[in-house]
C-alpha cells in the first residue's frame, strides 16, 4: 500500500488525542523545526498525563495524581500549541481534513494526526452496576482507588498485563484479591508458558488467588452494586470491587464514514499515513511494518513515543518506514519484566543469562530458527544488551521499488 | 547543557543508553539509569535531547 502525499508546505497540524503519542508528535514537530500552527484536541478534561503509572503508583497512592502529568504547564506553553481539552472528535472529512467535535468546533488542517488511543472492552451488564471498574484514564484509576480503599474483596477479570498489575497493586494495598481469566496463567498470551508459570508462582506466593482457565459469564449483584463474578463453571467469586481488564479496542467510532480503512485500528502504510495528509499514531494505529511484511498495532508506551517521532518526521517530508523493535515493561510485586521483540506462543525459549530459581534471568525466544524476542526478569540492562540479536535476526527488507 | 535524571521515575527501559551511550548507562543490578556525564559536550546535545524524548518514564530533564 502506498499513498501519494501532497507536497505543499504544512501550515497547520491538528493532533486528535492529547495523550503520550499526541503530545510527543507536537514536541517532535517543534524539535525538528516546524514553526507553523498546531492544535491538539483532547477528549479528556486533563492536560496530557502518562498511563503506565495508573495501575501502579497512582492506584497504590505512592504518587499524587499530579505526578503522572507528562509535562509542566510551563513546558506545554513553550510548545506554542493550542490545547483544547474535554471536546472529543466526532467526525472527520478526509478530503478537506476537517475534524468536527462534540461541542460543534470544525477544525481544518494540512495534516491531521489521529491519536485517539483505545477504549477498554467491557462485559455485558457491567455498566449498570456500581463497583465494577475499568482502568484506562486517570479518573478511572482514582475511582478504582477510592473503591479499593473502602473495599476488602477485589476480583480482577483479565490475566493480561493490566489485570495482573492491578491484582499485584491491590494485594500490596492489603485487599483480598482474586484474578480470573480464560488462560492458564498471568500474561500467558504475552510471555509464553515458562515465564507465565513463574508469574503464577509469584502471584500465588504473594496471596493472589488465581481462578484461571475459565471464562466469566456475568456478575451477581445486590441493590445495584456488584457482589460477585460468575464463572462459566457456575462458581461465583464474591467481590465488593471488580475490575474488568479484558483488553481494549481502538477508538475509531468517530471515523465511521470517513472513508479511512478501519480494521482493528486505523490502517496505515509504512509511513503511518492513512490517507494524504492523515496519519495515525500510538495505540490506535495499525501500520505496515516493512521488515515484518505485515500490519501491526502496538499498545505500549514506548511505541507511543517512537511512532510519534516517526509521524512528525513524515509530516515534515522525511521518507522512512517506521520499523521498531517492540518493547514493553511490566512491574508486579518485586518483578520487573522487560520484553523486547515478539514472543510467539510456539517459540523455543532458552535462559541465556542469570537463573530462573533466583528470579533474575534473561530468556531468548526463537521461532523459525530466528531470534524474535528477549525477556528480562529483574535484569533490565542485560536484556537490553541482547536486543541487537533481534535486530540482526530480522530478514533484510525487500529491495526498494 | 545540564542533565538531571530521576531515579525514582526510571523504569529501566534503557532507551537513553541506546540514544546516547556516552552520557547514560544502567546499573547492572537493577537497570536504573546512571548518568555518566551531567554536563555533556555540545556535540552530544542532539543525542541527549533524543534520549530525554524517548524515555518512556519522563525521567530525564535537560536544563539548557
Amino acid at each position: 500500500m502506498s499513498i501519494e502525499d501532497d507536497t505543499g508546505a504544512v501550515a497547520h497540524v491538528l493532533v486528535v488525542g492529547a495523550s503520550a503519542s499526541g503530545l510527543t508528535t507536537v514536541e517532535a514537530l517543534r524539535r525538528k523545526g516546524y514553526t507553523g500552527r498546531i492544535t491538539v484536541l483532547g477528549a479528556e478534561p486533563h492536560a496530557p498525563y502518562d498511563r503506565p503509572p495508573l495501575s501502579k503508583q497512582i492506584l497504590s497512592g505512592a504518587w499524587d495524581p499530579d505526578r503522572a502529568a507528562l509535562r509542566t504547564e510551563e513546558m506545554l506553553t513553550g510548545l506554542d500549541t493550542e490545547f483544547v481539552y474535554g471536546d472529543p472528535a466526532v467526525g472527520l472529512d478526509t478530503a478537506t481534513r476537517t475534524v468536527r467535535t462534540e461541542s460543534g468546533r470544525e477544525l481544518s488542517a494540512d495534516a491531521v494526526v489521529i491519536a485517539t488511543g483505545v477504549r477498554p472492552r467491557v462485559l455485558p451488564g457491567q455498566g449498570e452496576l456500581t463497583g465494577v471498574h475499568v482502568l484506562r484514564t486517570l479518573d478511572d484509576a482514582l475511582a478504582l482507588r477510592t473503591d479499593l480503599l473502602a473495599g476488602s474483596r477485589l476480583v480482577v477479570v483479565g490475566e493480561g498485563v493490566l489485570g495482573s498489575e492491578i491484582a499485584a497493586t491491590a494485594r500490596t494495598l492489603g485487599l483480598d484479591v482474586t484474578l480470573a481469566g480464560p488462560l492458564t496463567g498471568p500474561l500467558a498470551l504475552q510471555v509464553g508458558p515458562l515465564v507465565s508459570g513463574l508469574l503464577t508462582e509469584l502471584h500465588t506466593e504473594r496471596g493472589v488467588r488465581l481462578r484461571l482457565g475459565n471464562g466469566v459469564s456475568g456478575f451477581t449483584s445486590a441493590q445495584g452494586r456488584v457482589s460477585g463474578v460468575e464463572l462459566s463453571t457456575g462458581e461465583v467469586l464474591p467481590a465488593d470491587v471488580v475490575v474488568v481488564a479484558i483488553g481494549a479496542s481502538p477508538a475509531t467510532e468517530w471515523l465511521a464514514g470517513s472513508g479511512l480503512e478501519l480494521d482493528n485500528g486505523v490502517v496505515c502504510d509504512s509511513r503511518c499515513r492513512a490517507a494524504p495528509g492523515i496519519y495515525a499514531v500510538g495505540d490506535v494505529a495499525r501500520w505496515h511494518h516493512e521488515q515484518l511484511g505485515r500490519l501491526i498495532r502496538l499498545e505500549n508506551r514506548t511505541n507511543a513515543t517512537e511512532q510519534a517521532m516517526a509521524v512528525a518526521g513524515a509530516i515534515l517530508g522525511e521518507d522512512r518506514p517506521y520499523e521498531p523493535v517492540p518493547y514493553f515493561w511490566t512491574d508486579q510485586f518485586d518483578a520487573k519484566l522487560q520484553v523486547h521483540g515478539f514472543l510467539p506462543a510456539d517459540a523455543e525459549v532458552d535462559v541465556v543469562d542469570g537463573d530462573l530459581t533466583a528470579r533474575r534471568f534473561v530468556t531468548r525466544y526463537r521461532s523459525g530458527g530466528r531470534v524474535t524476542g528477549i525477556l528480562g526478569w529483574n535484569m533490565p540492562k542485560q536484556a537490553r544488551q541482547r536486543r541487537q540479536e533481534i535486530v540482526d535476526a530480522v530478514p533484510s527488507p525487500a529491495p526498494a521499488h | 547543557m545540564k542533565v538531571v535524571v530521576d531515579e525514582d521515575k526510571c523504569v529501566a527501559a534503557g532507551q537513553c543508553v541506546a540514544a546516547a551511550m556516552d552520557v547514560f548507562d544502567q546499573r547492572d543490578e537493577d537497570g536504573i539509569v546512571v548518568l555518566l556525564d551531567e554536563n555533556p559536550p555540545a556535540e552530544l546535545a542532539d543525542d541527549v535531547r533524543n534520549a530525554a524524548a524517548v524515555c518512556p518514564a519522563l525521567a530525564i530533564r535537560i536544563e539548557e
